[in-house]
């Protein structure tokens, strides 16, 4: 099979076979759900309900009014509790709602009910997908109606779909691609009627053969749909940080985003497959973003798997559903095992843009003291943004600042395929982000 | 590690197997080697060698840093390696006492007054032999015969080529390394040995030993080929002398070779010229090691100069 791939980049363990064949099972609504105000890269909500009020399930109840930020929905039934401070695995402290689940999953009527797609203007349908608080589900938890809102001037030609799922262990995205093929499919074509683009590329790893087989069925009737557009599959080298937009862009398109630039400024747009399956839900079912799937893994685990997840519920709630705990967790990571974030505790919310939880047992966190830099190379060799990790750390560790700017630390990913094949163990990311810090300071 | 705790730390949270103690290691293993061919063609000058110069690198490397005031790293293997390597690249008749003088300055001043591990700007087995080259060029240039020991008739290959335009060598003694020379630098047959195991544990980069014994046989087949009775020719420039050594175990020292894959083509390139002139025209009848030294001093300019082209532009 011909695949497509970018420059540097590494080879990880894949570490997904525990995952990989569970089948995506719902889990039970729990008990109480915490629901954080922030689960956007922009603006965080202010709540629209009050301690006491009643809820149903869908019901708006957290929004903003500004431009970059996406409301939240309760995902149950049931009565407020109380708005406070609640743990979210990304932000730290953030305000959130407690809701008391009444189990009746009574649900929140729509006030305009769902049409046909066809009927609909792209600015009806950005308006939907604003209104269901959909929002990136790749981690970044972008807004996706600001992302499909493309400013004046701009033209877009082309759509990726993100199949690519890099990361290490998680398998949620591979489940959906497989199971939930159609949906997933209707949502591609509803984004391609908002942006009218004129080439459609559905791109996945090679290692998720099950997703490939499944979305191939798929493209003749995608291609029929979207006359005029051209509609392809592209297998990509299974490789690290293959997911990366501008890894994707670089693979299909052999085109670099500019420093500084977003994929729109070269005429693209990069959606996540769990996306497409919410924007899919939101017009076509009119069911806001109130669950989503996740990859539950890691050896402390008893049942690895994939499930689908309502927002807000608590992680020792979730771990109830895949047969608890084998062992007491060294590490708890909300991510992937290169990017993510550990937590510190297991009463943290699952949050929209939460791919997976990692429960690591004591044998597989490793944990290292940092030795001297030897200068191998090993981080430049395999830089996909062609940076000089080892210079960047070695000007922030002794605080030469005026030389950081020549070494583009803001063109960074935050990939972290540097300090993986470090072999001093050196945290080369947080010396990175140290001098991105440094570099806006300066600006 | 106590039993009940959750750990926090920044990503990534898996790593490759490839750890600095391991690369130290594999650098220790490829030594084996060049150690067991000294061994056997300089007997017991070889084995008092090495352990001179591996005791007095890690004594050196050790008191140097209680001295600082800096952590004790001598566990990490690097002093070991430059103490091997130093041993390597003297004649086996060099007094014990010089010995331990060129120690010191392989890890005391070439290394640990530059920073320690990772700063030094020189290969310090390679500055060690300089100053010794500097300082006691009598006894840096007193060959023994292989297997007698035999002091009186010694003279390296290249040597003979330099001084009396002798090309008339066997090239299987020249490859099992049963010639004058350096302790270690005599058998190609257990440096390319060493250097198969390094390439293959990804431990040095290909590059370099690439551009730069490809390099130096490109200028040595051109030169012989034009002028057969004067310049011998590539093969025998590359099994003579300390070639193989200098270009797997000296110039791919990661520390002071650069860090851009562009650079380190340049970087064994430029080895091999200066090899070749100096070997060909210069005063001496070998080059490698002050060709891998001046390279070294070049190594952030041309860190510099090589930089990768930003992303997107």
């Amino acid at each position: 099979m011909l695949t497509k791939t970018f420059h540097g980049g590494i080879h990880l363990s894949e570490r997904k076979d525990s995952t990989v064949d569970k089948k995506i099972k719902s889990i039970l609504p729990p008990k109480e759900i915490f629901l954080s105000l922030r689960q956007n890269i922009g603006a965080p909500n202010k709540p629209v309900v009050n301690a006491g009020d009643p809820v149903k399930l869908g019901q708006l109840v957290g929004d903003s009014e500004a431009f970059i930020s996406s409301p939240v929905h309760s995902p149950v039934s049931g009565k407020i509790k109380a708005i406070k401070d609640v743990y979210n695995p990304t932000y730290g402290k953030c305000p959130s709602i407690i809701i008391e689940n009444d189990g009746k999953e009574e649900i929140f009527k729509p006030q305009n009910a769902p049409k046909n797609v066809k009927d609909m203007t792209p600015e009806e349908l950005i308006s939907v997908i604003r209104s269901s608080g959909v929002v990136g589900l790749g981690g970044a938890a972008f807004p996706t109606h600001v992302k499909l809102n493309i400013p004046e001037g701009k033209e877009i030609n082309t759509l990726i779909i993100n199949g690519a799922e890099c990361e290490p262990y998680l398998t949620c995205d591979h489940r959906l691609m497989a199971e939930k093929t159609d949906e997933i499919i209707k949502g591609i074509f509803i984004i391609f009627r908002i942006l009218g683009v004129k080439n459609i590329f559905i791109a996945i790893e090679e290692n998720k053969m099950s997703a490939i087989f499944a979305i191939k069925k798929f493209i003749p009737g995608l291609r029929e749909r979207c006359a005029g557009a051209r509609v392809e599959m592209i297998v990509l080298k299974t490789k690290y940080p293959q997911g990366g937009e501008k890894q994707l862009i670089k693979s299909i398109l052999k085109k670099e985003v500019p420093p500084g630039k977003l994929p729109l400024d070269i005429g693209v747009v990069v959606q996540n497959v769990g996306t497409c399956y919410s924007v899919y839900q939101a017009v076509h079912e009119g069911k806001p973003l109130i669950e989503r799937c996740i990859t539950l893994t890691g050896g402390c685990l008893n049942e690895p798997g994939n499930f689908l997840i309502r927002i807000g519920t608590l992680l020792s709630e979730a771990i109830n559903a895949c047969g608890g705990l084998k062992e007491k967790p060294a590490k708890i990571i909300s991510g992937g095992p290169m990017m993510g974030v550990t937590q510190f505790s297991l009463d943290i919310p699952v949050i929209k843009g939460m791919t997976g939880v990692i429960f690591l047992s004591k044998k597989e966190s490793e944990l290292f003291e940092e030795l001297p830099c030897i200068r191998c190379g090993k981080c430049v060799d395999i830089c996909p943004v062609n940076l000089l990790p080892t210079d960047i750390m070695r000007m922030t560790k002794y605080s030469r600042w005026h030389y950081i700017e020549d070494l583009h630390a803001s063109d960074c990913l935050e990939c972290g395929s540097c300090a993986y094949i470090c072999p001093s163990r050196i945290p080369l990311v947080q010396y990175i982000k140290l001098a991105k810090q440094k570099e806006m300071e300066k600006r | 590690m106590s039993e009940d705790k959750i750990y926090l730390s920044p990503g990534p949270h898996m790593f490759s197997n490839v750890s600095t103690p391991r690369m130290m290691k594999n650098v220790i293993i490829a030594l084996i080697f060049p150690v067991i061919a000294s061994i056997y063609f300089f007997r017991w000058q070889a084995v008092i060698l090495i352990s001179v110069a591996v005791t007095s690198c890690v004594i050196f490397e050790a008191a140097m840093q209680a001295l600082m005031k800096r952590k004790i790293t001598v566990t990490d293997g690097s002093a070991v390696v430059t103490g091997i390597l130093f041993a390597m690249v003297i004649p086996p008749s060099l007094p014990v006492w010089t010995c331990v003088l060129g120690s010191f300055v392989a890890i005391g001043l070439s290394k640990q007054l530059f920073g320690g591990l990772g700063l030094n700007i020189f290969n310090p087995a390679l500055l060690g032999r300089a100053f010794l080259m500097a300082a006691f060029p009598t006894y840096m240039t007193r060959w023994n015969e292989p297997l007698t020991l035999d002091t009186v008739t010694g003279a390296t290959p290249l040597g003979m080529v330099k001084f009396s335009h002798n090309v008339d060598v066997d090239y299987r003694d020249l490859f099992t390394g049963n010639v004058s020379g350096s302790l270690g630098e005599t058998s190609a047959l257990a440096l390319i040995a060493g250097g198969v195991y390094l390439l293959a544990t990804r431990t040095i980069d290909w590059r370099i030993p690439l551009s730069y014994i490809g390099t130096v046989c490109v200028i040595g087949f051109i030169s012989n080929t034009i002028a057969p009775s004067e310049y011998p020719g590539a093969l025998f420039h590359v099994l003579a002398g300390g070639l193989l050594i200098g270009a797997l175990y000296m110039a791919t020292d990661p520390v002071t070779s650069p860090v851009t894959k562009a650079g380190r083509w340049v970087f064994g390139t430029g080895c091999g010229i200066i090899t070749i002139i100096i070997r060909l025209w210069g005063g001496l009848p070998e080059g490698v090691m002050y060709s891998i030294l001046l390279m070294n001093a070049l190594t952030p300019l041309l860190n510099r100069a090589t930089r990768p082209r930003r992303y997107g532009t």
